[in-house]
């Protein structure tokens, strides 16, 4: 049985909004494995982002465990879940979230500026990841001169490149064509498969579903 | 780690005008500012230059210009007696009883303005080496004849050579133009101290008394024996340089505080403009933000790197600001320095110091425009500002 990496217990959520107190999760428990797929899954409001989110550790829970990696994330200041966000999370955003004044390259470079990597290291590593996302031709291109699942698939280096502990996927298909987001899913598929990576992915789309080894739903903030 | 700083730079790209826009009002600020400061050290550097470091001049204690001080014939035979007065080859000291007054002269720009007339005798011109005279000849000895400083000659009606001027109930001519090396003795009128002194019946004495050193570094000694002299004790000697930088004091000191009152006024307009710049940039940039601190920058990172670009704004602008201001260096004005009561030219001189203080002056309106943004970009909450994508 592989290690268990998620660890969520009695986990609840809200929001307060003019003194009312939005109820977002409510009492969450989930297992996540080493090396699994996990597909969230539910209608818009049904929390699953929020849940991405304190998962990714950008966001705290209101009550109950969180345990990732067996840090307990909801016990971590600022700065140490800052910390630990750039070591242990990748992120995979629904609008690739490069910033539009760096090229591909310095995109995926960033996370490694947080490590002690030198820049020859750092160029490495970039390469590297750039050529497994299929984009070591055009890494030298700002996001605005490539295609949105071009973007993606930088996206998905900047995540991949630092080689953390998880990845998170918000709708990482949301915004992309047919054929686009069909190669965005192979290469998740494909890290998970043949990296080993374990992933969250936060979906409405039943087709990118299919991908996760795992298929949790999300309701009015309970998991089913 | 921080943000690259290509991040901050290429920015810049992306909202070019409001960018300029800021730039150019932080550097008329900064233009401003460094020509206030370049006006006032123009003055006290045309002032000091007219000093030498070997010359000792004695006026009368307390008087704050040559115009209010008067030495009598017998005082000035006393400081005759004193050491330390240099000689020259022919064993004559090397001193110069002058007699300044004050006469008005039409400006080629219109209106009548002071200029100051310099009785003196021909050793002057030893202890001023910079003096020289560039166009026509000296003044005769015993002559109504006067030479012209270069800045008369340029700035007053009537001021060229062989033209007649009239003061002191006398016609003057003009028989020569001399140039003081940038000192305020350009702005001046030289002639023969006896006629001059007849002419205003100042026969008494003399405006102030100046003198070689032996030695450059006698001053001290020669100090200690004036003041042991008990028939001096209303005068006081000054090193030259001294005594003219005293001239510039309280007219530079004006300028400055003015100057600089009005210069702050100023920045605050252009400290809300970068502001306004900075908070426009955190607006559009939320998501990059959110972003940046999901992938684990820390809210100091964001600070400084959202700083820094109000910095390079200011510091762009600072240069500009100066690279203008330096311009000025080629123009040199007349006006009246209200402490000798004469006109004076000069021109406005850049120092590293101002350089200095413009940078300092626009870094602080760079620091003061884009603190509080920067603030505001740190303390975004990260998920509020992944979701304003």
């Amino acid at each position: 049985m592989p290690n268990t990496l998620i660890d969520i217990k009695n986990l609840f959520k809200s929001y307060w909004r003019d003194s009312i107190e939005i109820p977002v999760l409510n009492d969450i428990t989930l297992e996540v494995h080493d090396g699994e797929f996990l597909a969230l899954m539910g209608p818009s409001g049904s929390g699953k982002t929020t849940l991405l989110n304190l998962i990714a550790g950008i966001d705290r829970p209101s009550k109950g465990s969180l345990t990732v990696s067996g840090t307990n994330i909801a016990d971590l200041g600022e700065s140490a879940l800052a910390k630990w966000r750039s070591q242990h999370v990748g992120f995979v955003f629904q609008f690739y979230n490069l910033l539009p004044v760096l090229t591909a390259f310095e995109n995926v470079e960033l996370p490694l500026l947080l490590t002690s990597l030198s820049k020859a290291e750092r160029k490495k590593h970039v390469e590297l990841v750039l050529d497994v996302v299929g984009l070591g031709d055009r890494m030298h291109h700002y996001p605005k001169q490539l295609s949105g699942g071009q973007e993606q698939r930088v996206a998905i280096a900047r995540a991949i490149v630092t080689d953390p502990t998880l990845l998170v996927a918000d709708e990482p298909t949301g915004d992309l064509d047919k054929h686009s987001a069909e190669e965005i899913l192979v290469l998740l598929d494909r890290l998970n498969q043949e990296f080993k990576k374990t992933i969250v992915m936060v979906t409405h789309d039943p087709r990118a579903a299919e991908r996760a080894t795992i298929q949790r739903h999300l309701d009015k903030g309970e998991l089913s | 780690m921080k943000i690259p700083l290509k991040y901050t730079l290429r920015n810049f790209k992306s909202r070019r005008l409001t960018t300029a826009i800021t730039v150019l009002g932080i550097a008329l600020v900064v233009f401003v500012f460094a020509a206030v400061l370049m006006m006032a050290h123009g003055i006290q550097k045309t002032l000091v230059a007219t000093g030498s470091q070997d010359n000792v001049i004695i006026a009368r204690k307390s008087a704050n210009g040559e115009i209010s001080s008067i030495i009598v014939r017998s005082d000035y035979n006393t400081i005759l007696t004193l050491p330390h007065i240099a000689k020259s080859s022919e064993g004559k000291p090397l001193i110069s009883g002058e007699t300044v007054v004050i006469i008005n002269l039409p400006k080629r720009s219109g209106g009548l303005s002071n200029v100051c007339v310099r009785g003196v005798a021909l050793e002057a011109f030893t202890l001023r080496p910079q003096v020289k005279i560039i166009e026509g000849r000296m003044f005769t000895a015993g002559a109504r004849e006067i030479i012209v400083g270069s800045s008369i000659a340029k700035n007053f009606e009537g001021a060229g050579i062989g033209k007649t001027v009239e003061f002191g109930g006398n016609t003057w001519t003009i028989v020569g133009r001399f140039d003081g090396g940038g000192s305020a003795f350009d702005s001046e009128m030289w002639g023969d101290n006896d006629q001059l002194q007849d002419a205003f019946n100042r026969r008494g004495g003399y405006s102030t008394v100046t003198f070689k050193l032996d030695q450059p570094d006698a001053f001290n000694a020669f100090k200690a024996a004036f003041d042991r002299e008990p028939r001096l004790q209303q005068f006081e000697p000054k090193p030259e340089q001294t005594f003219f930088a005293e001239q510039s004091e309280n007219m530079t000191l004006f300028i400055r505080i003015l100057g600089i009152f009005i210069t702050i006024v100023f920045s605050f307009g252009s400290t809300i403009g970068a502001m306004i710049t900075m908070y426009a940039a955190v607006a559009n940039r939320t998501v990059e933000v959110g972003t940046l601190r999901a992938l684990g920058f820390r809210r100091r990172s964001i600070l400084s790197a959202f700083l820094s670009e109000s910095l390079v704004i200011a510091f762009i602008g600072g240069v500009f600001g100066l690279l203008l201001a330096s311009v000025l260096q080629f123009f040199s004005i007349s006006m009246l320095n209200f402490q000798s009561f004469s006109e004076l030219e000069f021109s406005f001189a850049l120092s590293p110091s101002i350089i200095g203080w413009s940078m300092f002056f626009s870094l602080t309106m760079g620091l003061l425009g884009g603190f509080l943004p920067a603030v505001r970009a740190a303390r975004l909450n990260i998920v509020n500002a992944l979701r304003s994508a």
